[in-house]
């Protein structure tokens, strides 16, 4: 019994060295030399000031923005610090007073839109903190952001089409708009 | 079901099978000590190991003395995790300057990361330091999948050796699992995943200036830090600006990498692989959900090859492939069919080219449907317990199905080794009722199963399955059990089943929410995951014991021939018939009774 308490110990040390340091301590070493980028956090930055990552969504609610998927994080939709689903049952009224909620949002901020909503914008991420939507679900905003930049309609439909990105290798996944590229990149036509 | 549905599916079997072809190969290699080029370069290091820890890799165990071992490793891995997050707060390598874990959660984590469950009873981002996810629960991803590696090896030993007392060495198994099979692996998946936008590096947690400011209504705490409460009971608040956003970093590719190829499943962030930083593209999905069933389909490759019948290994494959096909196929079906509550306020869940449409309540966007649904299947078929989507946000009927795949035993793929050792089990099971059909005492692979054998495969069924029972029962039948319900109705009953399923299979993945993080659930489920998974891997041992020691015998014309169509249908009887008998009146009470409620409105 002792022995294998002293086998134990020393592997059980052996092993934390070998699988809990070296062993992130090369796989970073390599994505630091390989992929800088992707490995700090896809940052997106505007003279020096972060304005955010590429893969983590932020809140928008102006009409003049596009808006991303609902966020069930707390305090404060798509905080960083704690990514959280809303874990609503499908038959929970709260899901239904969310998504009500956010029907009427996208209804009164554009009252001539008479199409059916896309699900993907009325319903909340997993995470809280997606930077998608679906293709359509950008589309059923552009009227709205259109009219709220004073800008035609056909530019900021080829802005979305440029920032549609299709499945991954033509096959992967689902094709989607990055909604905080999008928005930034909103922000520069403007200028 | 769309055109795309059915070909990621299908695209995702394909590679799979592909992938483990080459692999279950190769490991066979590994634990038959047959040369392999990674042991000319690794050889050097596995024998310092044993130096160093004093092990004689020549020495060979008896099953109690393998047991004992499992054992008493397994109980210095719960210490060394436990004490970590205890002190964390004093130790290095914690940029966020994280406090102590509170008594209970250490405990659950602890007995969740030692016994491959992963059950997250925390979140990641707000709670654990660097240190701790590397040295505690890093460490516990790679040493809880190679213990089970190393019991079903011993359990394979049973069958392959003859007239034997001993089933191999403990610590050879651990270490040559670990060195040659999931380091490797781990390695290159991690630097795949960084290369998809998994982050990997120990900077603290960078700050973003929002380009909208947010505003919002923040709960007031009192002097003690309680939220303070109006008469209704709501949560009194006041306006607050947001002007910044965190952006949580870490060492995360790597402990990825090793969270889905271990079965493991505990993320490094709260959400687990729906958070962009552990999960950023679709193709990242593909290399994790790929990752969750490689090891498991391999080592049924691996199984015929040490049995000296490649049919063999292959019949256990195709059972478990041909369960989760049809489940995954259902689910998706559900799922993409939405929920029939939003069909009057004018939303479109119809699929197109522009929109997966369905169910997105709790799901990502770059992975829609099918993707979602792919993952939930697999990580609960296998014991991973990852997830890409909330589970708990699912249809009544799609979330049946990822509980059920968990309450089946996780012997469909299942955890590495404890899948397969589970579906031995099964597999024993099944020729035992043959047996009792023509009344011939049962054989399997040329053993004879004996009183003794089917003793201890009843055991390590029973156990889980009163467990998960038991459980439930003492959840819903206590003040502090139903406290944790956040679903009203029949789904708030599901939410606690799914809990102690996930727990007592050694799963870990939720209905995330269950609010689990209290004295009571930290203590309950942590129990039910160490008896789960210790109290199944003992009787495992024993009967690997007590085959090694028996004589072969030949196949004669009235043994069932173990690797037939007609065998692959059999088993997939008796796992369906075992797991549907055990749990349909209890899943009656939650996701059936709330479809029939959602329908009948």
């Amino acid at each position: 019994m002792t022995k294998i308490i002293r086998n134990t110990l020393m592997s059980l040390a052996l092993f934390t060295i070998l699988t809990g340091f070296i062993y992130p301590l090369v796989v970073t070493g390599i994505a630091q030399a390989i992929f800088p980028r992707q490995a700090n956090g896809s940052i997106i930055t505007k003279d020096g000031k972060v304005l955010g990552s590429s893969l983590l969504g932020q809140q928008f609610e102006d009409p003049k923005y596009f808006w991303g998927r609902l966020s069930a994080t707390t305090p404060y939709p798509y905080n960083g610090g704690s990514s959280s689903g809303s874990n609503l049952g499908p038959n929970n009224p709260d899901l239904m007073k969310a998504v009500q909620a956010r029907v009427q949002a996208l209804r009164e901020a554009d009252p001539l839109n008479k199409e059916k909503i896309p699900v993907d914008l009325v319903t909340s991420s997993g995470s809280g903190l997606d930077p998608h939507i679906s293709p359509a679900a950008a589309q059923y905003q552009v009227a709205r952001v259109a009219k709220a930049r004073g800008l035609d309609e056909a530019k900021i439909k080829t802005l979305v089409a440029s920032y549609t990105e299709g499945r991954q290798f033509g096959f992967l996944g689902e094709p989607t708009v990055n909604v905080i590229r999008l928005n930034l990149a909103l922000d520069e036509l403007k200028n | 079901m769309t055109g795309n549905d059915i070909f990621q599916i299908v695209l995702y079997f394909g590679v799979l099978l592909l992938l483990a072809k080459p692999l279950g190969d190769y490991m066979a290699r590994v634990y038959e000590n047959q040369p392999f080029v990674l042991d000319r370069v690794l050889g050097p290091v596995e024998r310092i190991f044993y130096r160093v820890c004093g092990v004689n890799a020549d020495e060979e165990m008896d099953w109690k003395k393998y047991a004992l071992t499992v054992l008493v490793f397994n109980v210095g891995g719960f210490f060394a995790v436990y004490l970590l997050q205890r002190f964390q707060g004093v130790l290095p390598l914690n940029p966020q300057k994280f406090g102590a874990v509170s008594p209970d959660s250490s405990f659950n984590t602890a007995v969740s990361f030692i016994t491959n469950t992963n059950w997250q009873g925390y979140g990641g981002e707000s709670t654990m330091s660097y240190l701790t996810q590397m040295a505690a629960l890093g460490v516990q991803n790679f040493l809880s999948a190679a213990t089970g590696m190393a019991v079903l090896v011993a359990l394979i030993r049973g069958f392959q050796r003859h007239s034997s007392k001993t089933i191999g060495n403990f610590w050879v198994d651990l270490t040559r699992s670990t060195l040659y099979i999931l380091l490797p692996l781990a390695l290159i998946w991690s630097v795949l995943l960084v290369s998809q936008g998994v982050v990997q590096t120990f900077s603290e947690y960078k700050t973003a200036m929002l380009t909208q400011i947010i505003t919002y209504d923040n709960p007031k705490n009192d002097a003690q830090g309680n939220v303070i409460k109006d008469e209704k009971g709501n949560p009194v608040t006041e306006k607050a600006q947001m002007k910044e956003q965190s952006i949580p970093l870490g060492p995360a590719a790597s402990q990825i990498a090793i969270k889905q190829l271990g079965t493991n499943g505990g993320g490094f962030f709260n959400v687990n692989s729906a958070h962009p930083f552990e999960n950023p593209t679709p193709f990242s999905n593909f290399l994790e959900v790929i990752a969750i069933l490689l090891i498991p389909a391999a080592l049924c490759i691996t199984f015929g090859k040490m049995v000296g019948d490649k049919r063999q290994g292959r019949a256990l494959l195709a059972a478990m492939v041909i369960v989760l096909a049809i489940l995954m196929v259902l689910c998706t079906q559900i799922e993409q069919k939405g929920n029939p509550n939003f069909a009057s306020i004018g939303i479109d869940q119809g699929a197109s080219s522009l929109q997966p449409g369905g169910n997105m309540e709790g799901k990502e966007a770059r992975f829609g449907i099918v993707n979602s649904t792919i993952w939930a299947t697999a990580t609960t078929a296998a014991s991973n317990g990852s997830v890409n989507s909330m589970h708990d946000s699912f249809m009544p009927l799609g979330g049946l199905l990822p509980m059920w795949l968990i309450q089946l035993g996780e012997v469909i793929f299942g955890g590495v080794g404890s899948g397969l050792y589970g579906m031995l089990i099964f597999a024993i099971i099944t020729v035992f009722v043959a047996g009792l059909m023509v009344g011939r005492t049962p054989e399997y692979l040329g053993k004879k199963i004996e009183m003794f054998e089917m003793k201890m495969t009843i055991l390590a069924v029973l156990i889980v399955n009163a467990l998960v029972k038991i459980g439930t029962a003492v959840g819903v039948s206590t003040k502090a059990g139903i406290a944790g319900i956040s679903n009203p109705g029949p789904h708030g009953f599901s939410q606690i089943l799914y809990a102690f399923s996930s727990a007592s299979n050694n799963n870990g993945s939720a209905f995330a929410g269950l609010s689990a993080n209290t004295v009571f659930y930290n203590t309950a489920l942590g129990i039910a995951m160490f008896l789960g998974r210790f109290w199944v891997i003992i009787p495992v041992l024993a009967i690997a014991g007590s085959l090694a020691a028996k004589k072969k015998v030949p196949a004669g014309l009235g043994t069932l021939p173990t690797h037939t169509p007609l065998f692959v249908s059999f088993l997939i009887g008796v796992i369906l018939i075992v797991g549907a008998l055990s749990f349909m009146p209890a899943l009656a009470l939650g996701p059936i009774a709330e479809h029939l409620m959602m329908i009948g409105k």
